[in-house]
């Protein structure tokens, strides 16, 4: 597969290490009454798409960059790759 | 059907014309006491189990493809009991004591071969770790011999011990370890419920579970509405599909590993051997073709094929561990898909709702654990309590703290 990385172009996937569903960046609540249960689900349990899955690339052999690759898990194609850190600023709530 | 010496003889004379298909192909009826979704290896042991030991007869066994195309038909084959977990190797070792018994069992040939599985080491931290899982498999009634240098180089001399960065020092060994015949485990489980009064159903997908009020009734499938007292989800590799079906997220995800054989050649290899510097096993089959795997790609798929980086890590590992298999052709390759669990351990549960019932999460072990998955998940199916030593394989074992981490690197499925 070839990941084709915002800043650097395409690069091999080998040069990235798979962190997991990117639903894994929104950590719950800590101080939430349910906060176990909360922390249950995000660190256990997985939607595990076949299609469309939106993931975690890490570029530890590049510049180390945290990357949101949306790929589809039935063909390996890629249809969309951004920066971790923009998406989860895009949906930080507004103060 | 009967088999025996002179059926063959006559049918070699007679041009092969009398064999006949050892399974029905019903149609599907409206309603069963237990319908198993997943006609693979595990579905199938199920079913046969159920039939055989538990008296229950009144079954269907759905199957989107045909019976065996899954993982069954798509592993390296081999068999072993060597875990070190008290919730593990108890199960793991009731099935091999399964396997040994098979072909008596279901009166067919699974080719059964005990040639042992070894567990290479490489430096003194790795001998600490498998004279502690030796006993600990010990501990549960299975064989463990730690073998010195000397004793892996009697058995396999064509290994590279004096590799600069990865001396071989020494192995655990398993001698009742080996291979089965894979393909020959799906026919014989087929034929054995088959002939009990099982019914085999292909073709037939599951797009949908009849739930109301919090008890599963039944199925929608390819071939319509199908009714159950029990719903029985075995089909590894698509588990967080099926299960979403009936609303529930898993600890799962899917993964694909692959698999490799080379073109034929003399014998080399008695046994299965291990490498412990990295990921890569091997063992030769009857044919000849060596049979090789190593790490999964780690990364969600369900695409039955991998990436070529993969490739060149299994080769290097092949190479590193028996320099002479960089001489041998690459004559197939091919995927299956994982469910890869959190904890790299399987479940045979019931699930929250009634009714339902989930076996899964067998990463990429599930092939060792046929009989005695089959078994337990037909004693949970029957008994509404597990099997004693499949205690452990609950879905809720992670809200309790209560993982089954074999490797200890936590919730990370591609780690496993």
């Amino acid at each position: 597969m070839i990941i084709n990385h915002p800043l650097l172009g395409p690069r091999d996937a080998a040069e990235f290490v798979y962190k997991g569903d990117a639903s894994l960046i929104n950590r719950p609540n800590w101080q939430a009454d349910d906060a176990a249960e909360l922390f249950h689900e995000y660190l256990y349990l997985r939607d595990n798409p076949a299609g469309q899955h939106r993931e975690l690339w890490y570029h530890e052999q590049g510049d180390r960059s945290w990357l949101i690759v949306t790929r589809n898990t039935l063909t390996h194609e890629i249809s969309n790759v951004e920066f971790a850190r923009d998406v989860a600023l895009a949906e930080r709530p507004k103060k | 059907m009967k088999y025996s010496g002179f059926k063959v003889i006559k049918e070699a004379l007679t041009g092969h014309k009398g064999w006949k298909p050892v399974w029905r192909t019903p149609k599907p009826k409206n309603e069963y006491d237990v319908i198993i979704v997943g006609g693979g290896g595990h579905g199938l042991a199920t079913a046969y189990y159920l039939a055989k030991e538990f008296g229950i007869t009144n079954i269907a066994v759905l199957e989107k493809g045909w019976i065996g195309s899954g993982n069954v038909g798509r592993n390296t084959t081999i068999v072993r009991s060597n875990y070190l977990l008290p919730g593990n190797e108890p199960f793991y070792e009731f099935s091999m004591k399964l396997w040994e018994n098979l072909e008596q069992d279901f009166n067919y040939n699974a080719m059964v071969s005990q040639r042992g599985i070894l567990n290479l080491f490489h430096n003194d931290a790795g001998r600490d770790a498998y004279a502690r899982r030796g006993n600990s498999m010990m501990l549960a009634g299975a064989d463990a011999v730690l073998l010195d240098q000397e004793g892996v180089r009697k058995m396999y001399p064509c290994l590279d011990f004096e590799n600069a960065r990865f001396p071989i020092k020494g192995g655990l060994l398993q001698p009742r370890g080996g291979t089965v015949r894979h393909d020959a485990v799906a026919w014989g489980y087929a034929r054995g419920a088959d002939s009990r009064g099982v019914d085999i159903i292909q073709n037939c997908e599951v797009t949908g579970m009849n739930i109301e009020n919090g008890i599963c009734t039944g199925v929608e499938t390819s071939q319509g509405t199908i009714k159950a007292k029990k719903v029985a989800v075995c089909v590894a590799g698509s588990s967080s599909r099926v299960m979403s079906m009936a609303g529930m997220r898993l600890p799962i995800e899917s993964h694909v590993l692959q698999a490799f054989v080379s073109e034929g050649l003399k014998p080399i290899l008695p046994g299965v051997v291990t490498f412990g510097a990295g990921h890569f096993y091997v063992s030769q089959s009857d044919k000849g073709g060596l049979v090789f795997g190593g790490d999964i790609d780690g990364y969600n798929t369900y695409a039955q094929r991998g990436n070529l980086p993969v490739v060149e890590d299994v080769c290097e590992g092949g190479m590193a561990l028996m320099p002479m298999i960089g001489r041998a052709r690459l004559l197939r390759m091919w995927g299956g898909v994982m469910d890869m669990s959190m904890d790299g351990s399987p479940f045979i549960d019931k699930t929250h709702i009634n009714g339902l019932y989930f076996n899964g999460g067998w990463c990429y072990g599930g092939f060792k654990a046929t009989p005695a998955s089959g078994w337990c998940y037909a004693h949970l199916l029957a008994k509404d309590e597990p099997h004693p030593v499949a205690t452990e394989y609950r879905l809720d074992r992670f809200r309790r703290g209560a993982m089954l981490d074999e490797k200890g690197v936590g919730a990370q499925p591609n780690l496993h």
